[in-house]
């Protein structure tokens, strides 16, 4: 019991990065029905910009995950402004070929500049690493951050997007985008924002991922990218509640194989699991059925 | 005067088709001979020969996506899982019975056993739309690769090595060619128009009584069999193996040679494999920058040219006689005096 527990607890910590990345997809589905294949990458920048900031700027845990969400942020709206405004109304696969190629470009930009070599995050400060035991549950401080940074950036999200104009607008544009231009909302804007948002919690994942797992490279950004979409369409692609909810129950399955002692089998778990909700509830476990028009 | 030409009328196009079909055997003859002499001269080494593979083992999987994504429309992110099937099948069965035999039968179970797959996971997840089909077929070449990595007999990551080669250029030829013709045959089939309407409009294919679920299952297992052909060509000619060969990038070069190509293109695929090979092939000198510039030849030509190169027009003595537009008009002139 005690073990299954603290399984449970590591898979909340991963189930919160799961989570943060999949915010950012269901966003972009949820306002111009892409699949931002650069999303995991954007995230790998993420995880870059906080480790420079912390070897090279010698500044702390935090400020380097402010740095972190500025810079993908910006990066999140340069990417849509250059590579996806142009294709607005071509055809899907179009786009989706397109998100593909940024996600190589910054993947491989990345290697050419940061070399393909996996690179370990400075050592963290003492406190982020005390570990506190709870009976046999064993919790480390910096599993609390997690869960904590992740709730407090779910909380924030969820403030900007039920109540204020720019969210208002974000779920006006997500319903209609030409109901929404001509109740004078600036379409183009708020599809930049909805990416900046998104990104920024990418960025905010990559850090906590360097600090949690210490290894980072160019390359790290695809798997768990994959993942977080799978969370995403999991919950309901589209929903914000449906991507939190999907993070955190992909990280608990992929934390409860891999201790039942199939590890190697965690992906093809994680994917299987996809394949059965698309097959008994292509929606999501929160989504709605939408009927189809004739 | 009406009456008069009808008759005329549909002699036209089969005199028009008789021609065609010796043209285009008159041309893949031609390249199957010059390949061959330039082979038997010296001229493709092995250098050379290898990028041939890549180019035949590329159109094979190109044209066969194409079935599936670009003429019955269905998005498919997982043809690298039934390329792995053929690759594994074939790779075994030549190890265990190092034959032309064992090669041939590789190939066929691995063909029949990718289709099987193909059809067993076709037939529910074919039910979803767009995006959702294609992450649940990403998710089942995840799969795939996963139990790959994970058997005792596929050797795990380290993979399978020393498999018997047995492709040559005429097998290569014959394989190819042969996957492009049956898989147009297919499209001007009464199966192949199923396919085709299912793209156009789903529902109105439906309410003129094709049955669409038929149709695509079918489209996608064809896609699978000859997917999985592709896999035990590459297996037999490079006689190395192992799973991280066809994970999700494998299944996304696919798709970027036949989007490349143009959707709905069989030229266009065939044009695009042997573009793509050919800008790899000079990019080989650059390692570091080759991706980035893939990447952004991408990028680029999706903003500029969406519909990728040919579009969905095929590459046909009409679009070439539309060049030569004296001919055409002479050949209208007999056609008026007869």
């Amino acid at each position: 019991m005690e073990q299954v527990l603290q399984q449970l607890i590591n898979g909340l910590s991963l189930g919160s990065i799961y989570a943060l990345i999949a915010l950012g997809y269901t966003m972009v589905y949820g306002i111009i029905q892409l699949i931002n294949f650069a999303h995991g990458d954007v995230y790998m920048v993420g995880a870059y910009v906080g480790y420079v900031c912390m070897t090279h700027l010698h500044i702390g845990f935090f400020p380097s995950l402010v740095v972190a969400m500025a810079a993908c942020a910006v990066l999140g709206m340069v990417i849509e402004r250059v590579a996806y405004k142009p294709l607005r109304h071509s055809t899907r696969i179009a786009v989706l070929i397109t998100a593909i190629g940024v996600s190589l470009l910054l993947e491989y930009t990345m290697m050419y500049f940061a070399g393909a070599a996996v690179r370990s995050y400075p050592e963290l400060p003492a406190y982020l690493t005390r570990s506190f035991h709870f009976g046999g549950v064993v919790v480390t401080s910096l599993q609390i951050s997690i869960v904590a940074v992740s709730v407090i950036l779910m909380v924030a999200l969820q403030f900007i997007v039920r109540r204020t104009k720019l969210g208002k607008a974000m779920r006006a544009v997500s319903q209609d985008q030409d109901a929404a231009r001509l109740m004078g909302i600036s379409v183009d804007n708020t599809i930049s924002f909805t990416f900046a948002l998104g990104s920024a919690l990418a960025g905010a994942a990559g850090v906590l991922v360097g600090v949690y797992y210490n290894s980072i490279n160019p390359l790290m950004g695809i798997l768990p990218g994959l993942k977080a979409f799978v969370a995403a369409v999991f919950g309901g692609i589209g929903l914000i509640p449906g991507a939190l909810l999907g993070g955190y129950v992909i990280g608990a399955i992929e934390t409860l194989v891999s201790w039942v002692g199939f590890s190697t089998f965690r992906d093809a778990v994680v994917f299987a699991v996809l394949i059965i909700v698309l097959i008994v509830k292509p929606s999501g476990i929160l989504g709605k059925n939408v009927r189809e028009k004739v | 005067m009406a009456n008069l030409e009808t008759p005329a009328a549909p002699a036209a196009p089969g005199r028009g088709r008789r021609r065609s079909l010796l043209v285009k055997t008159g041309a893949w003859a031609a390249v199957y001979l010059v390949v061959l002499a330039l082979t038997e001269t010296g001229v493709i080494n092995a250098y050379l020969q290898a990028t041939l593979v890549t180019i035949c083992v590329n159109i094979i999987l190109a044209v066969s996506l194409n079935l599936v994504t670009g003429f019955t429309g269905q998005f498919s992110l997982g043809h690298a899982g039934f390329m792995a099937v053929g690759a594994y099948a074939t790779g075994l069965i030549t190890m265990s019975i190092p034959t032309v035999w064992g090669f041939v039968l590789g190939l066929v179970v691995g063909c029949v056993l990718a289709a099987l797959i193909g059809f067993l996971i076709g037939l529910p997840t074919l039910r979803l739309r767009g995006d959702y089909l294609a992450i649940a077929t990403l998710g089942m070449a995840e799969i795939i690769r996963v139990l790959l990595l994970n058997f005792n007999f596929t050797n795990g990551a380290a993979g399978l090595s020393g498999i018997p080669q047995f492709v040559n250029w005429s097998w290569l030829f014959v394989l190819t060619a042969g996957t492009v013709v049956l898989i147009t045959n297919f499209l001007h089939s009464r199966q192949g128009r199923d396919c085709i309407s299912v793209r156009e409009d789903e529902i109105a294919a439906e309410s003129i009584g094709v049955d669409s679920t038929r149709a695509k299952t079918l489209a996608f297992t064809v896609g699978a069999f000859f997917g999985a052909l592709a896999g035990g060509v590459y297996a037999s000619y490079f006689y190395f193996i192992k799973p991280d060969l066809f994970g999700f990038m494998q299944s996304i070069n696919i798709l970027v040679i036949v989007v490349l190509g143009g959707l709905g293109s069989i030229s266009g695929s065939i044009i695009a494999a042997v573009l793509l090979a050919m800008v790899s092939t000079l990019l080989q000198p650059f390692p570091e920058v080759r991706m980035i510039l893939y990447s952004l030849v991408l990028v680029v030509l999706m903003i500029f040219r969406p519909q990728g190169l040919m579009g969905s027009k095929e590459l046909s003595i009409s679009l070439f006689s539309r060049l030569l537009p004296k001919r055409a008009t002479s050949a209208a002139a007999t056609k008026d005096a007869s």
